[in-house]
């Protein structure tokens, strides 16, 4: 019999491949490119910034764009142009560890509760039932209130309301993979639940919770960035989109270009992340369309 | 000649590979099926056997499309006709029977409202008439009372009687052709040999054309007139049923029916090496070079045709047939006898074992007791001794994977206690189980998709007992991997593989290579070759039996099937809604069948021969739960003697001959009932 094996690839090769299969379609291309073009931009951007963001010029207010400011100037007189490529860093930074924290905690507990199920897992799921149905950005408000609005305050509390969607995804797959033989031949075995999950469980739930983890990203860039507006986000003068929106909505009238950039700068990206996470997750084989999160 | 209801001519279907290159999965079939007839389409999977029956229907499965050949109903070519033409055709003309009728039927419409609509599209009747329809239609597959069956759901019904409905209401447009896609797989002994009796009736009396596709030679034995083989995409053999059951001309059938173990010739049988050739990797030759007896040079060389032998009015694809003709068959019928070193030791022993799924109390489950008066395994007594292998048979609902279940921990027991090794109770509660006992007993599963973890490497699923038991590390883990792969002869190249790309075969023999790996003293086997085909679950079996002979490992082997049984144990436990009904050595069991369960059993497995009927003693009903009171089998018993079946449990006989039955009838007086039959 002849059957041709594909090679054994190392990790390295199969993240490749996985970003390979991604790109293979317009919209993953899209996606990558335009959420690496952000993620460049926010590394790179304070090295050639054209002006310093902070740089406050009555003279200069509300100054349409032109060939000396890009997208015009602000009501302070700062430079929109600046402002907009640097109002990414923050945002971005904040929410990626903020969603890897959700990951780790949803994904854990999530995994936890499939595996254990019976008290426990009703216990624990009728907790995060409860936190679902209080408005998040209510008890956001009251956290930040309380605690300020410093990044080690936002990551750690966007990635607990976040986690909550991740504990019932993660709860969904392991239930999917714990009726199989392979778990229940473990366990006459012997094994501990420790190494179950680790062995068993977490190789074959690992793809729907990652790709679950790159979906709340943009949720979770977006709810960040309502914080802003409403100014329990970033704190002025550093730029941030959400910020910057808040504070030239009201002269929008007759500085569009204010209000514009950084719209375009968090839809932009927000979309970016959207079409990479569907990619992923059409790369590593999970169907959204059938298999919605819950 | 009869007329031809349907004539494939060369077809062949196909699909794109990545490469651009067409890779055919049909390659070149010709044939026809006459009126009346019924024809049996036999392979392994992914013979194409499926893809031709659907193409029958003018339909090709998404990928695929028609390369070349046509499909004619009448003087319409399938193929070509729009979806439109197509719907005037399908259910009217040609109807189709799928596997698995309880998937099939609508679970919240009534199924008396399925077969209505399956009339309303298809005939031209009114209203009143319809009605009349149903209730002839129901009696037609011999329901009971179908008025009351007409209102019930289908998850009211039994298997069985779910897949009766299948095919009462592919009758309902009264079809010239029936397409049957492995009917009867999903059931029960007793109730397959039912249903394929009513198919029989059925042809009978409508005249119906019928295509019956299955991979289990015994049911095409018992309802076709002629057969067709197929081997990877082509026809091999093309005739009538007992030239091609008695005496194959073609190695790949042959081979085939080598592989059956069958309740006549009891041993091992013989395995057929390899597997069948993946779609498109074969260019040149006869596609079953690779595993032929017979093969030759010119076999490598040059592609047989399908070749027509008038004397025998069967087509053959083999160039060596002749060769074939003239072989005495019996004398090949090799069978391996099992020897089984059985010390008289004690290893296992289940003492009035009964078991629950009966949900706790909250008060019972602080007392860690369970009230239930009727639970589903019940007074199990059963001693095991080192080194043989003792069956569990019985159909499903029979508690043996539960019994088996209970004996790994899985499951807690309601009363009575499991010792190990004479003395040793192995506690009810998997954690306090001692490791030992733990790796004393190891598992095969059923399904090795299911069994294996898809994201493991070959080598990472053998290293999870090594590490857990022995704790061994680097260098020596491997070496001891690569030992235990070769053991079940697979090769230190297996170790970077998943089980994705591994055969079906080749999985179960990681997954025994996994159970033996712990070094354990007995394997509880779950249905361990129900999920292969024929030809490598003869391998998988010659290999249980070969490294039982070397480690003197002690087999609990579950199965429905009894001539694989009969093949492979010791000992055989009939069982029967969690009762156990008869114990005994397996030549006796089979030889005397004297509880009448196991009389019914063994009258209802299929033999690959079309002159061996089934014998069908009780009605396949089935029942949700054991009765209260007396005799388990007391609702199906053939030979109920009366109010003491329904009031007493049958006490234990126990014959010379070494068989125990649980039943009120004199042994001797069974006996000779069973002869006069």
């Amino acid at each position: 019999m002849i059957i041709k094996y594909e090679k054994q690839k190392n990790t390295f090769q199969k993240i490749y491949e996985v970003i390979k299969t991604m790109a293979s379609k317009p919209s993953g291309l899209i996606g990558l490119i335009i959420l690496s073009f952000h993620v460049l931009l926010a590394i790179t951007s304070p090295l050639y910034v054209p002006y310093d963001y902070k740089a406050i010029d009555p003279t200069l207010m509300l100054n349409p764009p032109s060939s000396e400011f890009w997208f015009g100037t602000d009501s302070l007189g700062r430079d929109v142009f600046t402002r907009t490529i640097l109002g990414g860093r923050t945002a971005l930074t904040v929410t990626f560890f903020g969603s890897l924290i959700a990951l780790l905690w949803g994904g854990s507990l999530g995994i936890f509760c499939g595996l254990v199920g019976g008290k426990i897992d009703d216990i624990v799921m009728r907790i995060i039932d409860a936190f679902l149905s209080i408005p998040w950005i209510l008890a956001m408000l009251l956290i930040v209130s309380l605690l300020g609005t410093t990044t080690l305050v936002l990551i750690p509390a966007l990635g607990f309301f976040y986690g909550k969607g991740i504990v019932r995804v993660a709860r969904a797959a392991t239930h999917d993979v714990i009726a199989k033989d392979f778990i229940v031949s473990a366990r006459a075995r012997g094994h501990s639940n420790l190494s179950i999950i680790w062995n068993e469980i977490l190789p074959n739930v690992r793809d729907a919770i990652m790709v679950e983890g790159a979906m709340r990203w943009s949720w979770m860039l977006l709810g960040f960035s309502s914080l802003s507006f409403l100014g329990f986000g970033v704190s002025p003068p550093t730029p941030d989109w959400g910020l910057m929106i808040s504070n030239a909505r009201g002269l929008m009238s007759f500085a569009y270009w204010a209000v514009l950039a950084p719209i375009f700068g968090l839809s932009s990206l927000i979309i970016g992340i959207n079409l990479t996470a569907d990619a992923f997750a059409k790369a590593l084989g999970i169907d959204r369309s059938t298999k919605a999160p819950v | 000649m009869k007329n031809a209801v349907q004539k494939i001519n060369n077809l062949t279907i196909g699909f794109q590979s990545q490469k651009g290159e067409q890779i055919s999965i049909l390659k070149n079939i010709s044939t026809s099926i006459n009126q009346g007839e019924t024809v049996g389409i036999v392979g392994e999977s992914g013979s194409g056997k499926s893809t031709l029956a659907l193409a029958m229907m003018g339909y090709v499965k998404q990928g695929l499309f028609t390369i070349s050949g046509e499909c004619m109903f009448h003087s319409n070519n399938l193929l070509e006709m729009s979806n439109k033409e197509l719907e005037n055709i399908r259910g009217r003309k040609i109807a189709m029977i799928p596997q698995n009728a309880g998937q099939s039927l609508t679970p919240n419409l009534k199924i008396g409202y399925q077969i209505d609509e399956a009339l309303r599209l298809h005939t031209d009747l009114k209203q009143s008439e319809r009605d009349e329809k149903i209730s002839e239609l129901l009696n037609k597959v011999r329901l009971p009372s179908p008025e009351t069956m007409a209102q019930r759901y289908p998850h009211e019904l039994s298997g069985g009687q779910q897949q009766r409905v299948a095919v009462a209401m592919a009758l309902a447009g009264s079809p010239e052709l029936l397409l049957l896609d492995e009917p009867t797989t999903g059931l029960d002994v007793t109730t397959q040999a039912h249903v394929l009796e009513l198919l029989n009736l059925i042809a009978k009396d409508t005249g119906t054309s019928m295509v019956y596709v299955s991979h289990d030679l015994g049911a095409i034995a018992q309802v076709s007139d002629r057969v067709i083989v197929m081997y990877s995409g082509e026809i091999v053999l093309d005739g009538p049923v007992r030239s091609i059951l008695k005496n194959p001309i073609h190695p790949y059938t042959f081979g085939l029916l080598k592989s059956i173990p069958k309740l006549t010739s009891p041993g091992l049988p013989n395995s057929m090496s390899g597997s069948q050739p993946q779609p498109g990797s074969i260019k040149n030759g006869c596609s079953f070079y690779e595993r032929c007896e017979f093969a030759d040079d010119n076999c490598k060389a040059n592609s047989p045709i399908l070749e027509f032998i008038e004397n025998l009015n069967t087509s053959v694809r083999c160039f060596k047939h002749n060769e074939l003709l003239n072989l005495n068959k019996s004398d090949s019928q090799y069978v391996k006898s099992i020897k089984n070193k059985i010390l008289k030791n004690e290893i296992l022993d289940l003492s009035n074992v009964s078991i629950s799924y009966a949900k706790q109390k909250f008060l019972e489950q602080l007392l860690n007791k369970i009230n239930d008066d009727n639970p589903t395994v019940k007074d199990i007594n059963i001693n095991i001794d080192k080194g043989e292998t003792l069956a569990l048979v019985g159909e499903s609902g029979s508690g043996k994977s539960t019994i088996l279940k209970s004996i790994a921990g899985l499951l807690k027991t309601k009363d009575g206690n499991i010792k190990f090794d004479k003395d040793k109770i192995l506690s009810n509660d998997l954690r306090q189980r001692d490791s030992t006992f733990l790796r004393a007993i190891q598992l095969i599963f059923q399904n090795p998709d299911e069994s294996l973890n898809p994201n493991h490497t070959v080598e990472e699923i053998i290293s999870q007992p090594l590490r857990l038991y022995f704790g061994l590390k680097g260098q020596d883990l491997k070496e001891k991997i690569i030992e235990v792969l070769d053991k079940v002869r697979l090769g230190e190249f297996y170790l970077t593989r998943y089980p994705r790309q591994l055969s079906g075969g080749e999985k179960q023999r990681v997954a025994v290579a996994r159970a033996f790996a712990a070094k354990p003293d007995i394997i509880l086997c779950d249905e361990v070759t129900s999920a292969l085909d024929v030809s490598v679950q003869a391998a998988v079996l010659n290999l249980l039996q070969e490294l039982k002979e070397d480690f003197g490992t002690t087999y609990i082997f579950v199965s429905h099937d009894l001539a694989v049984v009969r093949a492979i144990s010791d000992r055989v436990a009939v069982l029967y809604q969690g009762r156990l009904c008869e114990i005994g050595p397996s030549k006796n069991v089979y030889k005397f069948p004297s509880h009448p369960y196991t009389e019914v059993l063994l009258g209802a497995v299929l033999e690959p021969d079309p002159d061996i009927k089934p014998k069908l003693v009780a009605e396949d009903i089935v029942e949700e739960k054991p009765p209260e009171n007396g005799c388990s089998f007391q609702g199906r018993c053939p030979r109920i003697l009366g109010d003491i079946c329904k009031n007493e449990v049958p006490p234990w006989q126990t014959c010379e001959n070494g068989n125990s039955i649980r039943c009120h009838i004199k042994m001797d007086d069974l006996k000779s009932q069973q002869i006069s039959n």
